[in-house]
């Protein structure tokens, strides 16, 4: 895609988040978590957009976005595997499953595998944690992860890409 | 619309007909966890089955009753027979399931617990289900007042978890739900409401336990131009899930709850801070405003007594310091959620600096009950300083892991051994973790203390918002206070140095004992670093940050100089001080550990015994766990 239709693309997502929210400070961190999800990350020009939407000082909105660990400022995959590393999945093996799911897609914690289909991300809690260890990949959360399982897991998904 | 008391009154028993005596309905557990073990595609092989055999009863979601281990569960009613709770179902359960139930039988193999009746705690009425003659089958189930996980329970905040459809209004209003608003607007001045919450003896469950009552009144008597209520269900702790669980199972409590102290403390307009983490908790609480505004619940003139109120819904964007009240208010303002210097505290000067005053959502969810019932039957339940009841997130490797709701007062024992059931897979009990991640590790030779605020505190932990992680001897007590240290030092927001240094040095510290290059001094380090921390930091995260190695240290002090004197874990889980071997007898030279092992470390011929290269491996402990025959072991 070229620059030119790209920052057309995000620019009708921020003004269509933008005009769901009131214009005022308030509705930032609302409107970064919408951009967020709409686009998967938050390009500079959002950024821009943004602050000049909502009258907010461009480094505030910067510092938001930076401070939250929900917002990216590089581009992140289609999905997102949340790999709960809460006390209850420490304890049940989370870490085991941590590395499981980054040595089967070769990436790193925070990063996106190379055909862009996931970003691996650990988080707090997914609040599970009675069915420890557990993840959630975009919205949907699987408990009792066991590594063999991961596969079945992953293939779903790279199975509805391609369909 | 409901415009009066008397309305809400209507609504209530006309509901409560259909509830009891009317409706053949199946209900499906359709909190997160209840999704996460496949309660979704139950839920349609129910509704496949109801549709091709013309069944015609009622599907709907329920939210998680607590009992987590059994999920996913499916309730079924049915008139002349109460309602039957069936565990860990699966879709090709359902056929059976409903050729029985319908020729009025019982899927003895699954069912779990029954009730004849429901105690509807709000107006403090039992309601039996239509009676018929009992089905001796049904006779064999125990009720729910003899089920191992639920016979020591009480519950308040869980009241209608697992029993109402929470997507309902109605099913709210009929279990009593609003009559609590209904009666503090339209009979009580907002005074009472204070008074009757101050006499209760309610404290915060979000942590501090702060008495509500006079945090209310602080706030009621702050100067400002107006003021603000707020819901933190910003649930930051890992390991505690209680919250999610209630805006899930039962989100029109919460907004009850806030109108009510909306009322007292005159604000009119509140907010709910839910944890993006959460979706399915934003979704309900979305819902249940919308519902409770078509009502008349929320917006102008509620129960027609003059007064307005309207809550809006922000979400959180993963900082686990949003939780704590003043970074929670600069995220709701649209700022990064960096916690203040307090006093002034929010009742003085909050959101948008107007008096704000902030309850937890179990907190907000205890209002309703209290003020139906009155302060002395709340107060009569639980210890002298904590009253009520509390919800714990009882998981880690107890048996029975879930929600339990116990009164203030029971002892740890009881919750761990009597609900819990005691340690899974056989393993020995090593010591209950409680308070989230700056809380403390409390050892066996303390589970006979009751759990209170005050107790918890003085065995070096504390009540926290609920979480209660029980740890067996498989778990190393150096390397879990190096996982909460890792925990806070990435939450810390760095605006203080006693908070952000002193996290970083603990862990670098506790890193180092668990990776075998602990020395002597380092004990005197860590108890050092802890003193100024709690006494320099500017927010509670920093000051209790120390606590997990407080009292690790204190009550496991031999193990962590097993790991400096010995360079040895005694839990086999340090990665720098454990090997994994394979015992040649039981290896069957198969190749699931070659397979999985990310390093190419475990090797061998096939059908021959393998070898696991110790220089190469990770200790990542794929291996052992892709091992069909146990022949992986740790040393
Ligand atoms: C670091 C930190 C995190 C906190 N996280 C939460 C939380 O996730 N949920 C919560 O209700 N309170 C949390 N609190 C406590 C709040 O600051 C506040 O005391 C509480 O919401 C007040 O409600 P309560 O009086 O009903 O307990 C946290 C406090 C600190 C210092
Ligand atoms: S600890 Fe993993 S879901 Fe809570």
């Amino acid at each position: 895609m070229n620059n030119y239709s790209e920052n057309a693309r995000v620019n009708s997502a921020v003004t269509g988040v933008l005009g769901r929210y009131p214009d005022e400070p308030a509705s930032l961190i609302g409107v970064l978590q919408d951009v967020q999800e709409e686009l998967h990350y938050l390009p500079r020009v959002a950024l821009e957009q943004i602050a000049h939407g909502l009258s907010v000082p461009r480094n505030q909105v910067y510092h938001v976005a930076t401070f939250f660990k929900a917002f990216s400022l590089t581009p992140r995959g289609r999905h997102t595997i949340h790999i709960c590393c809460g006390t209850a999945c420490h304890l049940k093996g989370a870490g085991m499953i941590a590395e499981a799911i980054q040595s089967t897609l070769k990436t790193g914690d925070g990063e996106t595998t190379e055909d862009g289909s996931f970003t691996v991300q650990t988080v707090r809690c997914l609040g599970c944690c009675s069915l420890a260890p557990a993840i959630m990949i975009d919205r949907e959360v699987y408990g009792e992860v066991v590594p063999r399982a991961l596969r079945r897991i992953l293939g779903k998904y790279w199975e509805a890409e391609s369909a | 619309m409901i415009k009066t008391p008397q309305e809400l009154i209507a609504a209530r028993d006309s509901v409560r007909e259909h509830f009891f005596n009317g409706w053949t309905r199946i209900r499906v557990g359709m909190a997160t966890c209840g999704l996460a073990g496949g309660a979704g595609k139950l839920f349609e092989a129910i509704r496949e089955q109801n549709e091709k055999n013309n069944y015609g009863f009622f599907v709907a979601e329920t939210g998680c009753n607590g009992a987590c281990f059994l999920e996913p569960l499916v309730d079924v009613v049915l008139p002349g027979q109460g309602r039957i709770t069936y565990a860990n179902m699966k879709p090709s359960d359902i056929e059976n399931l409903l050729l029985l139930t319908f020729g009025g039988r019982v899927y003895t193999k699954k069912a779990v617990a029954r009730a004849t009746s429901e105690h509807l705690l709000s107006d403090d009425t039992e309601i039996p289900y239509l009676q018929g003659v009992i089905q001796p089958d049904v006779q064999k189930v125990p009720p729910y007042s003899e089920a191992p996980f639920f016979k020591n329970q009480v519950r308040i905040a869980l009241r209608n978890c697992g029993i109402i459809d929470p997507t309902s209004l109605d099913e709210y209003i009929a279990f009593g739900g609003y009559a609590g608003a209904a009666k503090a607007l339209t009979q009580l001045q907002p005074e009472d409401v204070i008074d009757e919450i101050k006499r209760s003896g309610l404290r915060g469950r979000g942590g501090g336990g702060f008495p509500t009552g006079r945090k209310w009144e602080a706030c009621r008597k702050a100067n400002g131009a107006a003021r603000f209520v707020i819901c933190n269900a910003d649930e930051g702790d890992p390991g505690a899930y209680m919250d999610r669980s209630i805006i899930e199972g039962d989100p029109h409590s919460i907004i009850e709850g806030m109108i009510i102290g909306a009322y007292a403390i005159g604000a009119r307009i509140g907010y709910v801070y839910v944890r993006e983490e959460y979706p399915l908790a934003v979704k309900r609480m979305r819902l249940a405003v919308q519902q409770a505004e078509a009502a008349g619940l929320l917006g102008e003139n509620i129960f027609g007594s003059g007064f307005d109120f309207r809550i809006r819904i922000s979400r959180g964007a993963g900082a686990f310091v949003c939780g704590e009240e003043t970074g929670l208010i600069a995220s709701i303002e649209g700022n990064a959620g960096t916690p203040r210097q307090r006093p002034p505290y929010p009742a003085q000067s909050g959101l948008w600096g107007m008096p704000t005053n902030i309850n937890n959502v179990e907190t907000w969810n205890n209002v309703p009950v209290i003020i139906t019932r009155g302060a002395g039957w709340f107060s009569s339940i639980g210890t002298p300083s904590s009253k009520g009841t509390k919800v714990f997130s009882l998981v880690g490797k107890a048996k029975r892991v879930g929600l339990v709701e116990v009164p203030m007062g029971t002892s740890l024992r009881e919750v761990v051994e009597q609900i819990g059931g005691g340690i899974q897979d056989g393993g020995e009990f090593k010591a209950l973790q409680t308070g989230g991640p700056s809380g403390g590790c409390i050892p066996a030779a303390h589970l006979d203390c009751p759990v209170d605020y005050e107790t918890l505190t003085s065995l070096g932990s504390m009540m926290g918002s609920g979480g209660m992680i029980v740890m067996d001897s498989r778990t190393c007590m150096v390397e879990m206070a190096r996982y909460f240290l890792a925990f806070l030092k990435e939450e810390s927001c760095g605006k203080c140095v006693p908070c952000r240094e002193g996290t970083l040095r603990m862990l670098e510290t506790l890193s180092a004992i668990c990776e075998g290059r602990g020395r002597p001094e380092h004990l005197d380090l860590l108890k050092e670093l802890s003193e100024a921390m709690a006494d320099g930091s500017l927010c509670a995260l920093g000051g209790s940050a120390p606590n997990p190695v407080r009292s690790t240290l204190h009550f496991f002090e031999e193990e962590y100089r097993a790991h400096i004197e010995e360079r040895r874990c005694p839990a086999r889980v340090c990665k720098a001080l454990i090997e994994y071997q394979v015992v040649r007898e039981s290896c069957t030279g198969c190749g699931a550990c070659a397979r999985v092992c990310p390093v190419k470390a475990a090797f061998g011929k096939k059908k021959a015994p393998h070898e696991i290269n110790n220089g190469l491996c990770t200790r990542c402990g794929l291996c052992a766990d892709a091992c069909k025959f146990k022949a992986i072991k740790v040393a």
